[in-house]
């Protein structure tokens, strides 16, 4: 197995070329620009199709042309790009289009700065664009999860015809580790709804647009009914020292890697706390804390923002147990001791 | 020749099943100008044999229901982006016909960014833009395209420079930029325009199949519903009002000269994917036994910090990959952004052991100062009993930490006697290895193509290396 010091941003786009992804069409932006740079350099190497869009809009609408050819893409950005995408997220969830968007946060609002942060919670959990719609949210915490879960966004967005966002924080993406790249290379068959060009698939129709209010509601039932199997088949979780834990935390992204130390600091000191990481943060694991809440004394979350996964949260708790929240902003990211303090005040 | 001239052409489906009410005729007013565009371009699609590999792009606006009416692959676009959808479907089936069909809403207001990038892209597409001066779907509002002083419900005074500016001439702004193979403004207002306009649609399909480029035809085409005036007079609008402010020509035509042009057809083996993209399928293992470490350096947690462009982030990276090849868990996180121009720059590494948690070093154990302000800064934060190793070529004072092992070492100074102070990094990695056993020295001279990628600098940062290993082992006078 190939094993490589990586970026987590570099890691994407060696998963989204063995995942078989076909184009990469992205704008720069700090600290997702690896993404862009890499996908320059190494899909024209491999026959495959790079283009550096005029914009954020125009990448996203470039990523829905290629997405209703039957084939995998893909595109990268941070916060302030990913509000432009949100346009083009609606229509290929709309049109049912798969398709992969890597989401390498940093601080908001507005142009805000570089640093890292996990302010886009909201917008890429929630919708972000308009219309009834979810996209499937994948959270990973390493640079070998940066490229197994690219591998798997493009998996997922296939199986169910729909967006699926890579989300972490810039430093999960900046970050260099030790990567085991699988040596399969995918060769997806072009999904026979596309648009090939060809007289087989002439009759095929890639649309978001359905005038009649009873087609439109039967469409977006459809969607619904979509969204109600991916959340009871593709919750991910990750578990550390849960099981005899009296005090759960709760992160994802960067903040559950410093949690990781914050539970054997905690433990060390004879405190029983245990971590939940969710890897999708759509579908949420709710279940899963609704289980671990029954056992614990109190729950806390610790998140790059002013408190956005802490709702999901406490929608899961239903206010059995209490769930307190931690967050830093603006790219101060807490040292495991500064969660330490945060775990004895429970 | 009559009788044949009537037959709808067969890239219409005959009757139009994905339209709701009457699904014998088009959802255009009477009177429109889009459904002459529409028969144009299908009786090319028939006349060049192109309907099976044809994908319309329809747009937002009248023509958003282009699909209703072509039996060919169909994308329907969001507002103004059909050049963006086309660039990605053109780029991933090159063989195709990818036709973006825009009206002036679309392509001159919202979409003029993207217009205007595929064009100077060259994108090999064929794009058809109707332009009726005025908002057409949405009932009447003003457009890009609207002429000075005409009415329409969002200029209810007529159209005022002072407050909208003046129409926007497409063909003229896109025979400005050096791509486009073809640009040709017609009109539909006339037996001779119409004819010009079948034949403008023709060569700018002929152009995508020969693969020469970027073609735009403009098609000056009536609205009798959103001008408020009868079929006939919407003929004579376009005479009146859009030909002297439009102006019927042809603005660029390399057609002839313009380089045929598909992209290689290459297929590559897995084997050649996994090397181009620099998977090596062989695999470095670990070595069976690693060097035995004295307790306190084991599983260090490593700060690094400096000037940029003292090598404090390669450094980094080159402990993080040397311990991977020892077979322990490693994290390299830098500072990264502005910080990296010029200012200070500062890395965390960890080598462990275990797999690692939080990336981030806050109470390090092993600490490299490059400079005074790195040392000021970050030997405050060392765990007790660390390693501190400092440049003292930079570094003029004596750390205040009574409570690490001090490493001094003219690492600068090393580095310019060997003729380059850029591999003071070096320096400082062969003084680590040497005082610490953490990798041997084997494994780094092996690892060191990996971080140093300039082949002919391999040499003399080994070189550098040995010079660090050798000063810890008191070996080198200075």
């Amino acid at each position: 197995m190939p094993r490589e010091l990586i970026k987590g941003n570099e890691a994407v786009v060696k998963g989204a070329i063995l995942a078989g992804c076909q184009a990469y069409f992205g704008y720069p932006i700090t600290p997702a620009s690896e993404i862009a740079e890499a996908a320059a350099k190494y899909f024209p190497l491999v026959g495959r199709t790079f283009i550096q869009a005029e914009s954020e809009i125009a990448s996203i609408q470039m990523v829905y042309g290629a997405a209703g050819g039957g084939v995998r893409v893909m595109t990268a950005s941070s916060g302030p790009g990913i509000s432009l995408k949100q346009e083009g997220i609606s229509y290929c969830a709309g049109a049912e289009l798969p398709c992969v968007i890597a989401d390498i946060m940093r601080g908001g609002p507005g142009l805000g700065n570089i640093a890292p942060e996990q302010s886009d919670y909201h917008q890429v959990v929630k919708g972000g664009g308009h219309g009834n719609y979810r996209c499937i949210v994948l959270a990973p915490n390493s640079a070998q999860e940066m490229c197994d879960l690219t591998i798997k966004a493009f998996d997922l967005a296939d199986q169910y015809r729909t967006p699926v966002y890579v989300v972490t924080d810039g430093y999960i993406g900046q970050m260099m580790e030790q990567v085991n790249f699988p040596t399969a290379v995918q060769h997806p068959k072009r999904h026979d709804w596309g648009v090939h060009g060809d007289d087989a698939t002439r009759k095929n129709l890639i649309n978001s647009i359905y005038l009649d209010p009873e087609e439109l509601e039967e469409h977006n039932r459809k969607l619904q009914k979509k969204y109600v199997e991916i959340e009871k088949k593709e919750v991910l979780v990750d578990e550390y020292r849960t099981q005899d834990a009296e005090l759960l935390v709760v992160g994802y992204g960067i903040i559950s890697r410093i949690l990781r130390t914050t539970v054997d600091l905690a433990r060390e000191q004879g405190v029983k706390v245990g971590l939940l990481r969710p890897v999708t943060l759509w579908p949420f694991p709710a279940m899963r804390i609704q289980e671990l809440c029954e056992r614990v004394r109190a729950i806390q979350v610790v998140e790059l923002s002013n408190g956005q996964m802490v709702e999901d949260v406490r929608l899961a708790v239903e206010g059995r147990k209490p769930v307190k929240f931690y967050g830093r902003m603006g790219g101060s990211v807490p040292s495991a001791q500064e969660l330490l303090g945060v775990i004895r005040k429970l | 020749m009559y009788e044949k001239h009537l037959e709808k052409p067969a890239s219409f489906y005959p009757e139009y099943p994905r339209k709701s009410g009457n699904q014998a005729v088009t959802h255009y007013c009477p009177g429109c100008g889009h459904g002459i565009a529409h028969k144009y371009i299908a009786e090319a699609l028939d006349d060049l044999k192109l309907t099976e590999r044809t994908i319309l792009i329809s747009p937002v606006g009248c023509s958003v229901f282009a699909y209703y009416y072509f039996d060919v692959g169909n994308i329907q676009a969001a507002h103004g982006r059909a050049p963006a959808v086309a660039t990605g479907i053109k780029r991933i089936n090159p063989h195709s016909i990818v036709i973006s069909y825009q009206g002036d809403g679309d392509l001159a207001a919202i979409g003029g960014d993207e217009i205007i990038h595929a064009a100077n892209r060259g994108e090999r597409l064929s794009v058809f833009f109707i332009n009726n001066a005025i908002y057409g779907m949405t009932g009447g509002q003003m457009a890009p395209t609207t002429l000075v002083g005409q009415q329409t419900t969002t200029s209810p005074r007529g159209r005022n420079i002072h407050n909208e500016g003046y129409p926007i001439r497409m063909c003229e702004l896109i025979s400005a930029l050096e791509a486009p193979v073809y640009v040709e403004r017609v009109s539909l207002h006339s037996p001779g325009g119409r004819a010009k306009a079948r034949k403008a649609i023709r060569k700018a399909l002929e152009n995508q199949v020969q693969g020469k480029g970027f073609s735009f035809v403009e098609i000056l085409a009536q609205c009798p519903t959103g001008w408020k005036v009868s079929a006939p007079d919407s003929l004579k609008w376009i005479e009146e009002k859009m030909l002297p402010y439009y102006p019927v020509q042809v603005f660029r035509d390399k057609s002839a000269e313009a380089e045929s042009w598909a992209p290689p057809d290459v297929t590559y083996s897995d084997a050649d994917v996994l090397q181009l993209i620099e998977l090596p399928l062989e695999d470095d293992a670990a070595p069976a036994a690693r060097p035995k470490v004295a307790e306190q350096y084991r599983n260090p947690r490593i700060k690094i910090a400096g000037f940029g462009g003292q090598g404090v982030l390669l450094l980094g990276v080159a402990m993080a990959q040397l311990g991977m090849m020892e077979g322990y868990n490693v994290s390299w996180l830098p500072s990264y952004g502005p910080e990296m121009r010029g200012g200070t720059a500062h890395c965390h590494v960890n080598i462990s052991d275990t797999p690692i948690g939080s990336p981030l070093v806050s109470a390090s154990t092993v600490c490299v100062a490059f400079n005074k302000p790195s040392l000021e800064k970050f030997e405050k934060e060392m765990a007790s009993d660390g390693l501190l190793i400092y440049n003292t070529s930079m570094i003029d004072i004596e750390p205040t930490r009574k409570d690490v092992e001090w490493l001094p070492i003219p690492a600068s100074e090393i580095a310019s006697q060997m003729g380059n102070i850029r591999f003071a990094n070096m320096v400082v990695l062969g003084a680590y290895i040497q005082k610490t056993g953490l990798v041997s020295m084997e494994t780094a001279i092996k690892g060191l193509p990996t971080f140093i990628k300039a082949k002919k600098l391999i040499g003399e940062n080994i070189k550098a290396l040995e010079t660090g290993a050798a000063f810890v082992r008191g070996e080198l006078k200075i």
